[in-house]
């Protein structure tokens, strides 16, 4: 297609032909390829991400804090300023950027054993400092890169390669609900649980992570978004299969929604 | 008194918190704990009139991926703590050495292993020295003997850090952290450099900053390892610190670093009234180590004696330095007891009775 010509974002001419651009990749996104397996809801919810980062026309201002995890690489996907934390440690290097250049959005991206397991303190003192950054969190339920050990979030009876007979709650814990555990910290501003199975899922999904972003403005907290996402390689089941199962399964445990919202009062000042 | 000086009675801890300020640190976290809490009392003290930033994290874990964060947005940034915090520090000091990040920290030693004492030690010259952490790196490690190094140093590791984007530690211990001396606060010009590579947020003039530590592909790794070891050979041909005492016409060799070496000194000045010909070398910079200075002392002397608060550490590092040309012996008190010189010019005598 050596004559395709973009005259305006929403037109397309090739040749005599004009097509309307109803989808585009954005641009926040890096030309490198994916390295998740298919059917993996980080790729879903990296390109809301950068929808969201392109939309608000804040490239310029933005650091990303990567995590370790499936994750790891998040940093080589998005066409922004980015640091690669230590384990669990995001929420404690975000601080530190937030701290030192508070005219700036920062943003960590973090899964279930990075976020819940080993960064646990970190992540409550991020929150209960009110500290003004977005989290998005990723529950998946399961280790994904180290290949499908048990996490904090695996459900009851979940089989992993360390609990192969199920997670039996009685002598490895209760999965871990991080939004409610987090949302009564008054440094929670905003707290919401997602998902990116369905198509309306992943609309809603997007609106939240721009809500925690444009909250980020407002100086009054954290902004916590967790979305459930699914791991067809370690789950042992199709993409499709996923998808239903976040439906059956998770989604019962983990009910969507908004667990924390502002008030009117709070979002006076936003235009 | 000169008008741009400015002399004050002070902890070393202290010192070093107002060093910082003035050396136009941007920011500091830390945990507290003994015997350095006072370097967070002062700054959260002297925060709200001064322009810097200083925030009590939960833990000396967040403290240092804090300090990550911090200096990767480009920020003149520090920590502190003492060796059981030191110790939770050092996956983040090893990530923050492979990432290149400029920054300032202190261990003011106390005893251990363990939760030990919070009495002074200098059992972490290994910890310091050999690495802490994982992997292959070093940091620019500086032994302050007083109050007024323990300032000066800060001023020093700033600029050091910045110099070769790599971390200066300054290792102190729990008396010079917790002593009053005098110290002198002269005007100096702060120097900060351009860190074009800090996350600021990828503006389109430039393409975008990554901080990291990860390297998956091992030809990459390598690669960061040998810019690494070219780094440090540069910081070992130029940085190297240390002090000669009455080392011209020495028979003997006292070598030993912060608060070991004012025990020493006046170790020195006691064996001298008795007419033994002893001199003290003190390293300043514990890495780089100033080996070339022991190797051409050792020429001339007949024995050396290592003075620490430990088992026995630093002593590893003069042997390999004078490389068995003397026999190099050590003298060591543990558990945060601190030897008087006269104890330690006895056991001085009885070495040099044995060569």
């Amino acid at each position: 297609m050596e004559n395709k010509e973009i005259l305006t974002p929403q037109c397309i001419v090739e040749g005599d032909d004009t097509y309307d651009l109803v989808y585009d990749k954005s641009h926040i996104m890096t030309e490198t390829r994916l390295h998740y397996c298919p059917g993996c809801g980080h790729s879903t919810a990296h390109k809301i991400l950068a929808e969201v980062i392109q939309e608000m026309g804040i490239q310029d201002n933005v650091v990303g804090v990567a995590p370790v995890g499936c994750s790891v690489f998040a940093y080589d996907y998005l066409h922004i300023d980015w640091q690669e934390a230590a384990h669990g440690r995001a929420t404690a290097v975000a601080t530190g950027i937030k701290r030192c250049l508070p005219d700036r959005y920062v943003f960590t991206y973090q899964g279930d054993g990075d976020l819940a397991a080993i960064g646990t303190g970190e992540t409550i003192h991020c929150v209960n400092r009110g500290e003004n950054i977005v989290i998005i969190f990723i529950n998946n339920g399961v280790y994904g890169m180290t290949s499908g050990q048990m996490a904090p979030t695996s459900l009851a009876g979940m089989k992993t390669t360390t609990s192969p007979y199920g997670r039996d709650v009685h002598t490895m814990g209760y999965p871990i609900k991080v939004s409610e555990l987090i949302a009564p910290l008054p440094g929670a501003f905003y707290v919401t649980r997602q998902a990116v199975h369905t198509p309306n899922a992943v609309r809603k999904a997007k609106k939240a992570i721009e809500n925690g972003f444009k909250y980020q403005k407002l100086g009054k907290g954290t902004s916590f978004i967790e979305i459930i996402s699914n791991c067809p390689s370690n789950w042992k089941m199709t993409p499709v299969q996923t998808n239903e199962f976040i439906e059956t399964d998770m989604i019962k445990y983990y009910p969507l929604g908004d667990v924390k919202v502002p008030s009117k009062e709070d979002l006076k000042e936003l235009k | 008194m000169e008008q741009n000086e400015d002399i004050r009675l002070m902890k070393g801890n202290e010192a070093m918190a107002e060093a910082a300020i003035q050396a136009g640190m941007d920011a500091y976290f830390g945990y507290p704990i003994t015997p350095q809490s006072e370097v967070l009392e002062y700054l959260t003290r002297e925060m709200p009139s001064r322009n810097f930033l200083a925030l009590q994290a939960e833990s000396e874990v967040a403290s240092i991926n804090m300090v990550y964060g911090a200096a990767g947005a480009g920020a003149r940034v520090m920590t502190s703590s003492s060796s059981p915090g030191w110790s939770l520090m050092q996956e983040g000091v090893s990530y923050i050495a492979s990432a290149q990040l400029p920054c300032l920290l202190v261990n003011v030693n106390r005893g251990g292993p363990g939760l030990g004492t919070i009495q002074p030690s200098q059992g972490d010259y290994f910890q310091a020295t050999k690495g802490g952490g994982h992997g292959d790196y070093r940091l620019i490690v500086l032994a302050p003997n007083s109050v007024q190094e323990m300032a000066d140093f800060v001023f020093l590791g700033f600029e050091l850090a910045d110099k070769y984007r790599n971390p200066v530690l300054m290792l102190s211990d729990g008396a010079i952290g917790q002593m009053m001396e005098r110290v002198i606060f002269r005007n100096r010009e702060i120097k900060k450099i351009a860190k074009p590579w800090a996350t600021t947020g990828k503006t389109k003039d430039r393409e975008r900053n990554i901080i990291t530590s990860l390297f998956i592909q091992p030809e990459k790794m390598e690669k960061v390892n040998l810019e690494l070891m070219k780094k440090y050979e540069e910081i070992e041909k130029n940085e190297k610190r240390y002090e000669e005492i009455f080392t011209d016409d020495a028979d003997y060799i006292i070598v030993a670093y912060g608060l070991s070496a004012r025990i020493s000194h006046k170790v020195v000045l006691l064996a001298r009234e008795k007419g033994i010909k002893v001199g003290l070398l003190r390293p300043i910079t514990l890495w780089p180590y100033p080996s070339e200075v022991l190797n051409k002392l050792a020429d001339k002397a007949k024995g050396m004696f290592v003075v620490e608060l430990n088992a026995g550490q630093m002593i590893e590092d003069v042997r390999l330095a004078v490389n068995g040309k003397v026999r190099v012996e050590h003298y060591g008190r543990m558990g945060g007891i601190i030897p008087s010189p006269e104890e330690v010019e006895e056991h001085f005598e009885k070495f040099i009775k044995t060569l």
